[in-house]
């Protein structure tokens, strides 16, 4: 614990605006040595082996699924959802800890109009490309380098929807 | 052993392996699972433009790029190393369908007939690779995630937007699978 110090301060300066827009926000009032993050590249490994193995990296699977003719991808989000949701009860009934010690945050999610428009406009990407956006980067890791200009598109869809983010409705 | 990692995982094994992700990340950091805020970071990391919403401090979401460079790693060492040597077994229908299409090769998980380089510069190859990954870019941060995000990490925290933004995903996909997609697939 020597090397972590806290830094309140410096945290959450627009959290109202992550909170609303960036699913996953950094809860963590601690900073670390860049080693420390390591771990995250394990996971990602991790998880990288299982969305390759399980083919849901395949965008005809993603096809199946959506013409309802397989249960393959039903099934493994289904799963993975139930699995996360008995997680995030016992990590609350129990009141869990990081390794660090420190106390795990949740944050209620709001609701707006945003998760409508925004999330059909990702299922019409989803069924074109056949990827979401970690899929996306686990397809140019089996060596589908042509997803490259799916990615780079998908940051530019990004940075466009920033710049007009005003005076969309949400 | 290896045999049998080599074989396709079903989905009772690798649902409730990316279910893990879930707690790992929350034990391991405080993290919530997501990874389409990763391309609001490169927006912010590498093209601000002074925009409001790429202003914020990147660096404190390193974590969140640096589990990215896992899953590419990760993609790879299973690609290389883990591959299963037969082809993807589908639905005869779809098979059938994409044939119509003039789609036959099942050797990659990307079929090599559509996602190359040079069908970027066909009208097909550029609806499905550039405006689709457009609007998955689009979409997800309009939305708020995408299915890790929102369909995972948020439906097992019981939060009924994530569950508004999961039908809309799934409504979306079913139409253009079902409706639009067979347009552009016959260009």
């Amino acid at each position: 614990m020597a090397e972590t110090k806290i830094t309140d301060a410096a945290f959450d300066t627009d959290h109202e605006i992550r909170a609303q827009d960036s699913v996953c926000i950094n809860e963590s009032h601690l900073t670390h040595k860049w080693y420390h993050q390591i771990k995250y590249i394990v996971v990602g490994i991790l998880f990288g082996v299982a969305f390759v193995k399980a083919e849901i990296i395949s965008w005809f699977r993603i096809q199946e699924m959506f013409r309802l003719q397989s249960f393959h991808m039903f099934g493994v989000i289904g799963s993975a959802v139930v699995v996360g949701a008995i997680s995030v009860w016992l990590i609350k009934r129990y009141n869990a800890k990081t390794i660090y010690g420190e106390k795990i945050e949740f944050h209620p999610k709001k609701f707006n109009k945003g998760q409508i428009y925004g999330g059909l406009l990702f299922g019409l990407g989803w069924a074109m490309t056949g990827a979401c956006p970690g899929p996306l980067f686990a397809q140019l890791g089996t060596g589908a380098f042509a997803v490259l200009a799916v990615i780079l598109s998908a940051i530019a869809g990004t940075w466009v929807y920033g710049y007009f983010r005003e005076r969309l409705p949400h | 052993m290896l045999e049998i990692i080599k074989q396709p995982w079903p989905w009772y094994i690798a649902g409730p392996l990316i279910g893990l992700t879930v707690p790992a990340l929350l034990i391991l950091g405080n993290k919530h699972f997501g990874i389409s805020a990763n391309l609001r970071h490169i927006c912010a990391a590498c093209i601000p433009a002074k925009v409001p919403f790429f202003k914020y401090d990147w660096k404190k979401e390193v974590w969140n790029l640096l589990f990215v460079v896992g899953i590419i790693g990760g993609a790879a060492i299973a690609a290389i190393w883990l591959q299963n040597p037969a082809s993807i077994e589908l639905n005869p229908k779809l098979v059938e369908e994409l044939a119509g299409y003039g789609i036959t090769n099942y050797d990659s998980l990307v079929p090599g007939q559509l996602f190359s380089f040079e069908n970027l510069l066909t009208i097909r190859g550029f609806l499905i690779m550039i405006v689709g990954g457009f609007v998955v870019g689009f979409g997800t941060r309009y939305a708020g995630g995408c299915t890790s995000g929102h369909s995972i990490m948020g439906l097992s925290n019981l939060q009924w937007p994530s569950l508004v933004a999961t039908i809309s995903f799934m409504v979306g996909g079913f139409l253009m699978a079902n409706f639009i997609l067979p347009l552009i697939m016959a260009l």
